[in-house]
């Protein structure tokens, strides 16, 4: 799939209504075209222009500055391990080494199933549980080798599905709280849309 | 006197010491630099919204805080602030800026296009430090790589200033460049596939402050110390942009565009600034060419001018004055126009002369109402636009009205038979049939009642005072009646409304204000009414008034037309009738042809003389507005390559006559003094500072406007500078602005003295004998003398006023007094009522221009030729479904005229019962179709399997063959 779906381009209707330009709507429906394909692709970003009138220039200069958006495609699963100094001291290399081996690719590189993608980062601000690594962008704090192949087997066997949704998920936290419980702040205009 | 006038209305600032007076709100760079001190800068431009990006305007400020490091850029102007450029920190600040820059700057200047005008080398040099600690492994790409068929990009040069990046969205609109990624890792580049193909993507690399973004056509061709510029003015539309012409070796390779404060801000579009391509081209007209049987081929001068005399002469004699003609003059200067019209009228005798086309509105209307200025235009609050698509045919006006509508205010309200580029921003876009916009006017003055919520609310916009009008044609395959109808209309409504002219030759304008027009005489008097004064001054005038473009045409095709001049006109291609353009040449007798290229008119001529052209040329040329600016001459003509106006003489000459002039400057002297509108714009005044900018005649500025009085000159403003404000501060400065006096050097012309121009001339075309007598007989240009001239300015375009004879020989009649005649008013025409019925199965045709076409400048430009690319008939989907078509299918096309294949696509753009093609793209087209003797063209559609019923779905398999 590359443009948005039928239902995804009924919801980015939605999302731009909620802005009162609708350019502001241009990072939320990213993370659509993202949630839909698992990464962005360029004729999801040529669509979102489409939608939002701008240029698809315009949309991938957007989309290009934020990390998190990928523009190539990714495995189910993103990987990433800390190698920064805190995890490099506690086994965060040999970590590294060892997720490379147990998934049989490289760092950068994404398993010929398409289930997991590898990638090398800088200190994901979890120092004092060394060494760590994330895998969409869930923590695993301390994790062995062996935690690790045991996370592998279960992700393999859908096991964690509900924890850890696919690359690209998002949650919408906000959106389902149900309205009650913002009691008071509905009226100076925060009131989340539910559903 | 108001007690107001004590206020202070400056704002003082102390830089380095000295205390300067600043405009409120002015930014502390832009003040620093009207006050002599230069800060450092690259990503700062006048013509654009500050963003602070590069930091090297870093400059101590002390607003009574202590001083701080402050981006000059940024800040504006405050009561008391101290500024040190140079102090130690300051210093320090740069180093580390320049340093920091440099960081991931190849330093390849050696091999780079902007070395020796580069900012960057010029600002290291003069702020920077002498040494970098940067020792590790500079970022390198893959260099350079193309943004589009004219620009490439370097990325690692690049130093992220946000200029071209800013440009293309916010004075351009168009933005297909853009920062990707962040950090190190930033570039600038287009969305995959989608390349930066912008109209105006020349000036990013003009304004691009590093040698990042290289324009194809100049890329490698010379460098900036080898290069040699004059200051111009480009005659690629009517527009009238100021520009640098620069040369190398006697080639052109660049223009670059100067800041004008009342026209061009700076800008080109892209049509303009890399045309010159074509003045270079091999396929050039190099020597005059004779048809001998069959074929042209080369011959000399005086052959090629006698048989144009003898042909023409014959013609004359055996078939009467009215039996020639001359069609074309918006190439040329308007000292040739004038001097064509002269000959024309005079020794030819004829008033069938028109410079347009049929592709123009009719010259009384355009002479005759009441004009605005650009300026008067963006600051008018609303206009009506009733024309062409402006982003296509005057591109740099399209940028002036889209930044007034942007960042102005502007309000916009566009009567077209089509979407156009400025629809989207305008405030009410209303579609009309085409022919019809008469009608749409009509109802929109009349509070839009009846017409349609549209209407009405459009109608709301316009408030009840005089308002500007952009005034075109629209569509070719419409008669102009009904654009003139609604000027008409629009006139008698709000009275006092302005007129913006939309019409797109180079200097069509100046070609209409020399007299090429039927009927109109030099300085935009009618053949009536300077009947008396021009006799006066040329000895004799044709006795009725004469044919346009459509009557000669119609009339050589009735072989009525004996002989014809082509004067740079290409009917075949350029008339929008090419059937009834064909039916004429062929029948019309002796035809002459006066271009620089073989066109498919000019190939069927008896003989063609070459032509110099732009940059080849002095002279003064005309804008839309009426203006009047220097053209400079650069480079030598081709060949034996001539300047029109000395064809003019030269030919006169054979014919026996004397046409009285000898230099441009004596061609300007007489207009001065015989065509009212130009009365007191001395040759001496084009000559000033002022003129830098385009002088308005008196008969232009003689409107009341809403607006601000049009700006003569605004050589004080800030943006004026072009040097500073372009990118062009690191050229050699050698402009030629002042110095370069109108009669000088046309190559092998006469020179500014007039002294020796007979023998120069008589050089120039290597017959000494048929210029023997040259400055004697009557000079009409030395009559009436300046005093009275100037006095004439104010008033000449009111009333008649008296003054000096406009010529008439010597002494003698500068004693006699006579009026000068008034200059024309528009008047409604009385017209023909509304266009015929439309019948339900045909669909009207509009047919518009696209700013890359098949016209000679493009066509012979290399890197501009493979962008006009031809188009689809354009269709409303509605109207699609109804004749049974899927978009994208191929159609059979048809009119009265001849049928057509094309590819028919839906557009939403286009509304029901219209069709659209874009007119004198390569190949067959709407010039096919049209029948210029009827008010409008309707056609029809079928699809083009003849076995499938329609409303199948068979046509996708055409498509796919299409
Ligand atoms: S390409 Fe040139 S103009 Fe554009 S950001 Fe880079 S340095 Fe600035
Ligand atoms: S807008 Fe017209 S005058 Fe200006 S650069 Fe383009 S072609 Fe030349
Ligand atoms: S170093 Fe690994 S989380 Fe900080
Ligand atoms: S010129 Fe001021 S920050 Fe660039």
């Amino acid at each position: 799939m590359a443009r948005l779906s039928p239902e995804n381009e009924v919801l980015a209707g939605q999302i731009i209504a909620r802005y009162p330009r609708s350019r502001s709507a241009l990072i939320p429906l990213l993370h659509v075209a993202q949630q839909q394909d698992g990464w962005v692709t360029d004729e999801a970003m040529a669509h979102i222009g489409e939608l939002l009138g701008l240029t698809p220039a315009e949309v991938l200069g957007t989309c290009s500055f934020y990390e998190m958006f990928r523009r190539e495609p990714v495995g189910t699963y993103l990987v990433n391990v800390c190698t920064n100094i805190s995890c490099q001291l506690l086994g965060g290399e040999e970590l590294l080494e060892h997720v490379e081996q147990r998934l049989g690719v490289k760092a950068g590189a994404t398993t010929a199933d398409g289930m997991f993608t590898v990638e090398d980062v800088e200190c994901i601000a979890a120092c004092t549980e060394a060494p760590c690594l994330q895998v969409n962008y869930r923590y695993f704090h301390r994790i062995t080798h062996q935690g690790f192949d045991a996370l592998v087997d279960d992700l393999r066997a859908g096991r964690r599905s509900d924890e850890i949704p696919p690359h690209g998920t998002t949650t919408r936290l906000r959106q389902t709280i149900p309205a009650g419980r913002w009691a008071g702040v509905g009226a100076v205009g925060l009131a989340p849309e539910v559903g | 006197m108001s007690e107001q006038t004590e206020v202070k209305t400056t704002v003082s600032i102390t830089i380095d010491g000295r205390t300067v007076e600043a405009q409120p709100g002015e930014l502390l760079i832009a003040a620093a630099e009207r006050a002599g001190t230069y800060i450092p800068r690259f990503c700062y431009h006048p013509r654009m919204e500050p963003v602070g990006m590069c930091r090297m305007c870093i400059v101590e400020v002390d607003t009574g805080r202590g001083p701080a490091l402050q981006p000059s850029c940024m800040i504006p102007v405050a009561e008391g602030m101290t500024v040190a450029t140079e102090s130690p920190v300051t210093k320090k600040a740069q180093d580390g800026v320049l340093e920091f820059l440099l960081i991931n700057h190849p330093l390849d200047c050696p091999v780079c296009d902007k070395g020796g005008e580069c900012p960057l080398q010029d600002q290291t040099l003069a702020f920077g430090p002498g040494e970098s600690r940067f020792v590790e492994e500079k970022r390198h790409y893959a260099k350079p790589i193309p943004l589009s068929d004219l620009v490439y990009m370097d990325r690692e040069r690049c130093i992220l200033c946000d200029r071209c990046t800013r440009f293309s969205k916010e004075v351009a609109g168009d933005p297909l460049i853009t920062f990707i990624n962040r950090g190190n890792a930033t570039e600038v580049n287009t969305f995959p596939d989608d390349p930066f193909a912008s109209y105006f993507s020349g000036n990013t690399v003009q304004i691009c402050p590093v040698g990042a973004l290289l324009a194809r056509p100049y890329r490698f061709k010379a460098r900036p110390w080898d290069l040699d510029q004059v200051e111009s003015t480009c005659t690629a539309c009517a527009v009238g942009c100021r520009m640098a012409v620069q040369s190398s070796s006697n080639t052109l390779v660049r223009h670059l565009g100067i800041d004008v404060d009342p026209v061009n801000w700076g800008w080109l579009c892209d049509k303009g600034r890399f045309d010159f391509e074509a003045v270079n081209a091999e396929e050039r007209l190099r020597a005059p060419l004779v048809r001998k049987g069959d074929e042209l081929v080369e011959t000399s001068w005086s052959e090629a001018l006698t048989a144009v005399a003898e042909g023409l002469g014959a013609a004359r004699d055996r078939h009467g004055a009215s039996s020639l003609a001359v069609l074309g003059g918006a190439r040329l200067a308007n000292e040739d126009a004038y001097v064509w019209s002269k000959l024309a009228r005079t020794v030819l005798g004829t008033d069938n002369v028109d410079a347009q086309l049929g592709d123009g509105l009719p010259a009384a209307a355009v002479l005759g109402l009441p004009r605005a200025t650009i300026d008067a235009a963006c600051a008018a609050g609303t206009v009506i636009l009733l024309g062409p698509d402006i982003k296509e045919e005057l591109p740099v006006l399209y940028l002036r009205l889209r930044d007034a509508v942007v960042h102005k205010g502007l309000r916009l309200v566009e009567l077209s038979p089509t979407e156009t580029s400025l629809s989207r921003l305008a405030a009410a876009s209303l579609r009309h049939r085409p022919g019809e916009v008469a009608q749409l006017m009509g109802a929109l003055l009349s509070g839009g009642r009846g017409a349609g919520p549209e209407v009405a609310e459009a109608a709301s916009l316009l408030g009840d005072g005089p308002v500007v009008c952009v005034l075109g044609r629209a569509s070719l395959a419409e008669s102009p009646d009904s654009a003139v109808a609604a000027a008409a209309t629009l006139l008698e409504a709000r009275p006092g409304s302005t007129f913006l002219s939309a019409l797109r030759r180079g200097n069509v304008h100046g070609a209409l204000d020399m007299g090429l027009a039927p009927g109109i005489l030099p300085g935009r008097v009618t053949l009536a009414d300077g009947r008396d004064w021009f006799t006066s001054a040329w000895g004799s005038l044709p006795e009725a008034e004469g044919l346009d473009a459509t009557g000669t045409l119609t009339a050589a095709a009735a072989g009525e037309i004996r002989g014809l001049v082509l004067l740079g006109a290409d009917p075949l291609s350029d008339f929008p009738d090419r059937d009834l353009a064909r039916r004429g040449l062929a029948a019309a007798g002796f035809v002459v042809a006066v271009d620089a290229f073989l066109t498919d008119s000019s190939r069927l001529a008896d003989v063609v003389l070459p032509a110099a052209i732009f940059g080849e040329r002095d002279g003064t040329t005309t804008n839309l507005e009426g203006r009047i600016s220097r053209l400079n001459q650069k480079v030598t003509a081709p060949g034996s390559a001539r300047v029109d106006w000395m064809i003019a003489v030269e030919l006169a000459s054979r014919m026996g006559a004397d046409l009285g002039v000898e230099s441009l400057e004596e061609i300007w002297d007489e207009i001065e003094r015989c065509a009212p509108s130009h009365a007191g714009l001395t040759s001496d005044r084009l000559r000033t500072a002022e003129a830098l900018d385009g002088l308005l005649p008196a008969a232009t500025l003689d409107v009341e406007t809403e607006g601000p009085p049009p700006t003569m000159s605004q050589v004080d403003e800030p943006g004026s500078n072009a040097a500073a404000s372009q990118g062009m501060d690191h050229l050699p400065g050698n402009v030629q602005t002042e110095e370069s006096a109108l009669g000088s050097g046309t190559g092998s012309g006469p020179g500014p003295e007039g002294a020796g121009g007979a023998d120069s001339m008589a050089a120039a075309f290597g017959a000494q004998g048929d210029t023997a007598d040259y400055g004697e007989g009557t000079t009409p240009a030395e009559g009436g003398g300046e005093a009275e001239a100037i006095a004439r300015t104010a008033d000449a375009a009111t009333e008649g006023t008296t003054v000096g004879e406009p010529s008439g020989g010597g002494t003698e009649g500068a004693a006699e007094e006579r009026r000068a005649p008034r200059t024309i008013r528009f008047a409604r025409p009385g017209g023909p009522g509304g266009p015929p019925r439309l019948d339900s199965y045909s669909l009207r045709l509009v047919a518009s221009r696209r700013l890359y076409d098949a016209g000679t400048f493009v066509a012979h430009s290399p890197s501009l030729a493979p962008l006009a690319v031809g188009a689809p008939l354009r269709v409303n989907p509605a109207d699609l479904e109804r004749l049974g078509l899927t978009s994208g299918s191929r159609i059979r096309l048809s009119s009265s005229r001849t049928t057509l294949v094309l590819v028919a696509e839906a557009d939403l753009g286009v509304p029901r019962g219209t069709a659209a093609l874009v007119f004198n793209q390569p190949g067959r087209g709407a010039a096919d179709l049209i029948d210029a003797t009827t008010a409008v063209t309707d056609v029809r559609l079928e699809t083009l399997a003849e076995a499938s019923p329609v409303g199948s779905r068979s046509s996708r398999r055409e498509a796919s063959g299409g």
